[in-house]
């Protein structure tokens, strides 16, 4: 067992013991103003929670709408989820084994091109997934001009446009996650198709994990991330797969060796 | 047109290029992928720090600084 995954068990323990009818992951580029979008949500000066054994803090808060409570997690900001480093890690694994009930990906208007790998990288994860384009006031100033309606229909999920450092946006951001959530609207998020012969892998991979997976995580981004090679990801899904007995354990260890092989 | 592939490094200050290749592993390919900088990105080198390496980089709306033993590794294609 790594430290890390000791750490996520507890700090989702702990997010299940408050009373709360959804928990929210924010995801986004550093400073992109995540924590203004938290606070201004949330009404705190950022309530912060040391990640066991990593130097990386996350922050938790709740609000109420609609008398629904309203658990957000502040994810580190990462430029992906490739798990090129702690952070990185930190907020897949969050996305991943967190199971949170959506993800709120919070990019900067000003330059939005480079935010949307790490968009991508969320809806490959998770279909419930809403985009906070934060920072159009900005934006403005510069004289960019965003096309959202065209955003929304290429990305194929609710987007956003915020100013949240003067609070603009957050009410329709409160009712967009609303609609998800609660109202179950229904996302068709664009779906990544990679050349031939890496779709061919995947479906093959994704044959072999499926049953061991149980519908509990995405079999086609598991099968992605295995041709990538991410051991770091196969070390967590075991973590979070085969429970605690070290019988299972095992037993799914040699089987995501068994992929491992086949790759 | 009339121009070569070049080492990132080689490109001037002001000058734009598109990236034809990133020619290095792990690590540090994925962090340069996940900042935008993947085959057929426009880049534009923008200024040097004092000592001329790091040199700052404009790539999908964003300054990104490269040393010298990671652009090297990047080839690219000058435009006018
Ligand atoms: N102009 C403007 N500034 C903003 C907006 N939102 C946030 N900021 C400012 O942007 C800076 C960064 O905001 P943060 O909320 O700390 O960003 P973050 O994403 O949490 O940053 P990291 O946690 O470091 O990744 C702060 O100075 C904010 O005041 C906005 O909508 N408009
Ligand atoms: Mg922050």
């Amino acid at each position: 067992m790594n430290c890390q995954h000791v750490g996520t068990l507890k700090v989702l323990s702990k997010l299940n013991q408050d009373k709360s009818d959804a928990v929210i992951a924010l995801a986004g580029n550093p400073n992109t103003g995540k924590s203004t979008v938290f606070n201004g949500l949330t009404g705190l000066k950022q309530h912060t929670g040391n990640w066991p054994g990593k130097t990386v803090v996350l922050a938790k808060g709740n609000y109420r709408y609609r008398n629904k409570i309203i658990t957000l997690v502040d994810l580190p900001g990462t430029y992906s989820l490739l798990a090129n480093s702690a952070d990185e890690q930190v907020a897949r694994d969050f996305i991943c084994f967190g199971n949170p009930e959506a993800t709120i990906v919070v990019v900067d208007a000003t330059c939005l091109e480079r935010n949307l790998n790490l968009v991508l990288q969320v809806i490959e994860i998770t279909p419930r997934a809403i985009l906070c384009v934060n920072l159009i006031d900005e934006a403005k100033r510069k004289g960019i001009v965003i096309d959202f309606p065209k955003l929304e229909a290429l990305l194929g999920i609710p987007v956003v446009p915020t100013a949240a450092r003067d609070k603009v946006g957050l009410a329709a951001l409160k009712e967009s996650l609303h609609q998800v959530v609660f109202e179950h609207k229904q996302l068709q998020p664009l779906s990544i198709r990679y050349q031939e012969r890496i779709e061919v892998a995947v479906a093959t991979i994704q044959r072999e994990i499926e049953p061991f997976l149980r519908g509990k995580i995405n079999s086609r981004w598991v099968a992605l991330r295995l041709l990538d090679g991410d051991t770091t990801l196969i070390t967590e899904i075991l973590n979070y797969i085969s429970g605690t007995g070290p019988d299972s354990w095992e037993q799914g260890s040699n089987e995501l060796k068994a992929v491992k092989c086949y790759e | 047109m009339g121009y070569a592939e070049i080492t990132l490094t080689a490109l001037p200050i002001g000058q734009q290029a598109r990236v034809v290749n990133v020619g290095m592993q792990g690590l540090t390919r994925n962090r340069l992928l996940d900042l935008g900088l993947v085959p057929s990105s426009l880049v534009k080198a923008v200024r040097k720090s004092p000592g001329g390496d790091p040199v700052a980089y404009k790539v999908r709306g964003a300054i990104i600084a490269l040393r010298s033993e990671e652009s090297r590794l990047i080839t690219v294609w000058p435009l006018d």
